[in-house]
């Protein structure tokens, strides 16, 4: 078994090599000039003076990186929107619909009550001296700001804080980490930061010393991943999820991606797993997750536990466990297992995208290095305040017992249940389509399904310059208005085609879209038949 | 298998390592952790009005409240506690997002406080902006880091910087593994430009291969505050054209101004004043916060800055750079909305607005005088007035005991300094070697943010802990020089 893994990552090592090291774009220098030829310049005011910001003179690492998130498709949409404005005859559809981002908000998902009063009130705390505020606010909404204001220090929101976040919602966070998992947080593992994303960039600067450091990554993955990792100029390794059943995760695979990245030269420090998984939707099974932890504890690999989909669960047959509950079930405690976990305020029934809120649990990391971590995070002083009070909030909801209790639960229940029908709804309408294939999706906010696209539709999309799912997004975008993304933004099997999709939008409108792309993929299919 | 850390000292980040940001540094750390032991500290380590007891604005965090919950602008009760116009606001400012303050925005801001960021803009300086060249960022901070990781490609791409100076840049041009090129500015001319020494320190930095793609300047000064001059701007744009260095003008202090002889001219008001050709060539950009001011919001993380004559592909670049993030806070974009475009005459909340941010105003010139009369009137210390922005840099002259005592205790005499005052007095300041100085001098920074009811005590607790600390070490002089 051992010579035959051999072979096989040799080979791939081969074949992928090439992957791993991005290969800069060489960059000429213009700017380097001697004494005289500035005496020249200061005399002689030449029409061709070239700034030295140009694009040839930029850093090249933010050359490099990609954001598919914000590509061509989303260019052109939004240039839809403008003609809509004001040749709306021009098109033949009447509305933009952007599918593309989970942003749960925009999609018309309103804000949980409970949170934004206790927001309101932080921002403005004059109210709580006010006889009035009772008729506005509910009483526990009342009660919990004026808890946090005091537990802030200046008892104001716009103070600087700790680098770290506030000493108290810090400890709120712990507190709903050991309700959740069963085992106890503790506050000094927690950052707050502006969003996850910020997060997942402070980890990859810290890691990431040179080319030669990999850090592993699914297929297909959130393009956060491969922006952070180039703009760092690392190496992504990628492993894929397995489609065919259920996208799942195979330690396996693993084991492989890692021996032909040494084979390579390449230094692994790393290992991305997103559970739920984006764009994917799958939710880990434990046994899977314990697998993973023992492969990153012999491999002696860093886990990034992007667990920003935890309260996106669809499906009876699994749950969400994350990874430092299932570490500590296996015996490891605080110091047995590195693991950086990632949640955020963005997604879940909350969906505060806008407002940036973020944590990471740093978890058995040297002290020293946790240090640095808090060094970097200082040179920013802090993330925005509102931002981490909302963190606090969704970790440390009301409970059973508290006035807003069963509303919080109707509210949350009934955002829940509409998502949990959109992605039944959107696996049900794509599965009868045909040639495209969707898996199930357990959790997230996102599907995936994939095409077979006909031969004939390859070489227009060829002859057009682009992606072959780019082609489909784009015409899919210019038949109907509905905005997706290609799964090459995301990474794929070769040779496979997908696009990403939300599930968010609302019932009615969802039954819309979904009529909407039906038609357009039977025309479509008809269209490039072979 | 035993247990080990994947990550240690040895495998991260040189850059973040050999980073110092002496502001959340040693001092800090150190009178965080006598805070924790029960001592009462005075933090004036950082510009952070708000911890320091000044009160927010009312006008913007009636707006905010609205946004937050827009339930309550339905509500028929609505009126009992907030006034029409924040009401009004509260509804534009909902109309400008794409579903209230919990969706993304545009990776550069939303376009509608982009807007109201060029109409301020129009009416400060006279020029039109364009708002797909504002970019909104969560704090000024974010911006000069999205700058520099742009501009910087290896160490051999240099950034000036005024030294003494905020160190954020020296930080982040060492992360982003860049090279800091000082110059000097001087203090026994208030902190001035000295454009033959910025021109030495050019030359020098090519001649060791050093590209020098950037300029900072801080106006008003952050730590000297010293505001520039319009022929200050005028030389620095001059020089920076002829050199073809890009211009990064720090520009988050421009309301705390606290002498009259020179006003804020901001590098964009200026630029487009020369005319051709610099106003079409010099490449410039702008920053701005809510965090300082009379706004003082820094827990909001809001700021902006302005694009002049940098190239379209690069802007492009930033705008990638900026979406993979997705967006800046949306609260933080109403800030600056609420900051550049505040209640106007006519406007219910304006008396009480404009009363409270000139309270506040003139509360921070008064304190500027105090605290640089205080320092000044120590014999062994000389401080240059504080013109704008939020801070006193004051000189310490340090007998040589002291600084041998220093050595001696492996600190830097400043550090030793600051330390000495802060475990005496709870006074929590940066030593000057946190901002640079010139070799053989030494400085602390603190703010003049203490409120003027507590700024009197603070200052007798400083006078008696230098008073004791020259003694002391003077005193060992004196009673050495017996024994010679």
């Amino acid at each position: 078994m051992r010579r035959a893994l051999q072979a096989i990552t040799s080979n791939l090592a081969a074949s992928t090599g090439q992957l791993y090291r991005r290969r800069l774009p060489s960059v000429p220098r213009t700017d380097t000039l001697p004494e005289r030829l500035l005496i020249h310049r200061y005399f002689f005011f030449s029409a061709e003076r070239s700034p030295p910001i140009t694009i040839s003179t930029i850093n090249p690492k933010v050359l490099s990186c990609d954001s598919a998130v914000h590509g061509e498709i989303v260019t052109r949409a939004k240039r839809l929107q403008q003609i809509l404005l004001t040749k709306p005859s021009d098109l033949p559809f009447s509305e933009v619909i952007f599918c593309n981002v989970d942003d749960p908000q925009s999609l018309g998902q309103q804000p949980i009550t409970f949170f934004r009063e206790v927001l309101a009130l932080c921002d403005h705390p004059e109210l709580l001296d006010k006889g009035e505020v009772h008729g506005l606010f509910s009483l526990d909404s009342i009660t919990r700001a004026k808890s946090i204001m005091k537990s802030i220090p200046g008892r104001t929101v716009g103070g600087y804080s700790d680098s770290k976040g506030i000493r108290s919602l810090r400890a709120a966070i712990a507190e709903g980490i050991g309700i959740r998992d069963g085992f106890s947080g503790n506050m000094e593992d927690i950052f707050l930061t502006d969003g996850a994303s910020s997060g997942v960039h402070m980890m990859m600067r810290l890691m990431i010393t040179s080319d030669r450091d990999g850090i592993l990554c699914p297929i297909p993955h959130d393009p956060l991943y491969s922006a952070s990792i180039a703009l760092q100029g690392g190496a992504l390794v990628p492993y894929y999820l397995n489609e065919s059943t259920g996208w799942s995760l195979d330690v396996n695979e693993l084991r492989l991606r890692l021996e032909a990245a040494f084979a390579a030269g390449i230094h692994v420090r790393a290992l991305v797993v997103s559970n739920p998984g984006n764009p994917t939707g799958q939710v880990l099974a434990d046994q899977n997750q314990r697998e993973i932890i023992e492969f990153c504890r012999d491999e002696h690999l860093l886990l990034l536990a992007d667990e920003v989909y935890q309260e996106n669960i669809y499906t009876n047959k699994k749950y969400f466990t994350s990874f430092r509950k299932i570490a500590r079930s296996m015996g490891y405690g605080e110091d047995d297992f590195n693991l950086v976990s990632f949640h955020s305020v963005s997604k879940g029934y909350y969906g505060e995208c806008g407002m940036r809120g973020g944590y990471m649990e740093v978890t058995g990391l040297d002290s020293r290095v946790k240090q640095q971590l808090y060094k970097m995070a200082s040179v920013n002083l802090c993330s925005n305040v509102t931002g981490q009070i909302l963190m606090s909030l969704v970790m440390n909801p009301p409970r059973v017992g508290d006035g807003s209790y069963a509303h919080f639960t109707e509210e949350r229940d009934n955002i829940l249940s509409s998502l949990d029908q959109g992605s039944k709804m959107c696996v049900d309408a794509f599965k009868k389509m045909k040639g495209v294939t969707c898996n199930e999706v357990e959790g997230g906010l996102y599907l995936f399904p994939s095409i077979k696209l006909p031969n004939a539709a390859l070489t227009a999309a060829r002859s057009n310059g682009m992606e072959a799912d780019t082609f489909y997004c784009r015409k899919l975008l210019d038949t109907t208005g509905i905005v997706t993304l290609p799964g090459s933004g995301f990474g794929q099997v070769p040779g496979t085609w997908h696009f990403r999709m939300t599930i968010l939008p609302s019932q009615q409108k969802m039954a819309e879209i979904l009529s909407r792309i039906a038609d357009f993929h039977m025309k479509f299919m008809n269209e490039y038949r072979n | 298998m035993a247990p080990t850390k994947v990550l240690d000292p040895e495998n991260i980040n040189e850059n973040i390592k050999n980073l110092v940001y002496a502001v959340r540094g040693e001092l800090y750390i150190r009178a965080s952790e006598l805070q924790k032991e029960g001592k009462k500290i005075i933090f004036t380590n950082v510009g952070n009005p708000h911890a320091l007891g000044q009160k927010p604005l009312t006008f913007p965090r009636q707006v905010m409240a609205l946004c937050q919950a827009p339930f309550l602008i339905d509500d028929p009760n609505v009126d009992l506690l907030f006034p029409a116009d924040a009401i009004a606001r509260a509804k534009l400012y909902l109309s400008y997002t794409s579903g209230g303050l919990g969706a993304y925005s545009d990776s550069r801001g939303l376009p509608g406080i982009r807007q109201e960021v060029c109409d301020f803009l129009l009416q400060r300086d006279g020029y039109p902006s364009d708002p797909d060249l504002i970019f909104l960022t969560d704090g000024a901070s974010k911006g000069v880091m999205q700058l520099l990781n742009i501009i910087v490609r290896d160490k051999k791409d240099g950034i000036l910087c005024p030294i003494p100076q905020y160190p954020l840049y020296s930080a982040t041009i060492e992360l982003v593994g860049g090279t800091l090129v000082p110059y000097y500015l001087n203090e026994e001319n208030n902190w001035g430009l000295d454009i033959k020494d910025l021109r030495q320190q050019v030359a020098a930095a090519r001649n060791k291969g050093i590209n020098v793609r950037a300029l900072v300047f801080i106006n008003p000064g952050n730590p000297t505050g010293q505001c520039l001059s319009e022929s200050n701007l005028r030389d620095l744009i001059e020089f920076c054209h002829n050199e073809n260095i890009l211009m990064l003008a720090d520009e988050v202090y421009q309301q705390n101004i606290y002498q009259d002889e020179r006003p804020f001219l901001s590098a964009k008001k200026v630029l487009m004043d020369l005319g051709l050709p610099y106003s079409k060539e010099v490449e410039l950009v702008s920053f701005h916060t809510v965090s300082k001011g009379y706004w003082g919001e820094c827990g909001q993380r809001g700021g902006y800055f302005e694009l002049t004559n940098i190239h379209p592909k690069a802007v492009d670049e930033l705008y990638k750079v900026a979406s993979i993030s997705l967006s800046p806070n949306v609260p933080g974009q109403i800030f600056v909305g609420l900051m550049v475009n505040p209640p106007k005459p006519n406007d219910i909340s304006y008396p009480r607005y404009l009363q409270e941010s000139k309270s506040i105003l003139e509360s921070l010139r008064r304190r500027a005088h105090i605290m640089t009369d205080g320092f000044n009137s120590c014999r062994n210390i000389t401080c240059n007035f504080t013109e704008g922005a939020m801070y006193s840099f004051p000189k310490v002259k340090l007998p040589p005991a002291a600084v041998a005592a220093a050595k001696a205790a492996g600190k830097a005499p400043d550090v030793f300094y600051c330390i000495k005052l802060l475990e005496a007095t709870g006074i929590s300041t940066v030593p000057g070697s946190g901002f640079g100085q010139k070799e053989g001098t030494f400085h602390l920074r603190t703010t003049i943010l203490p409120s003027e009811e507590d700024m009197p005590e603070v200052m007798q607790m400083f006078k008696k802990f230098n008073d004791e600390f020259m003694s002391a070490y003077e005193g060992d002089l004196l009673t050495n020089n017996h024994h010679l």
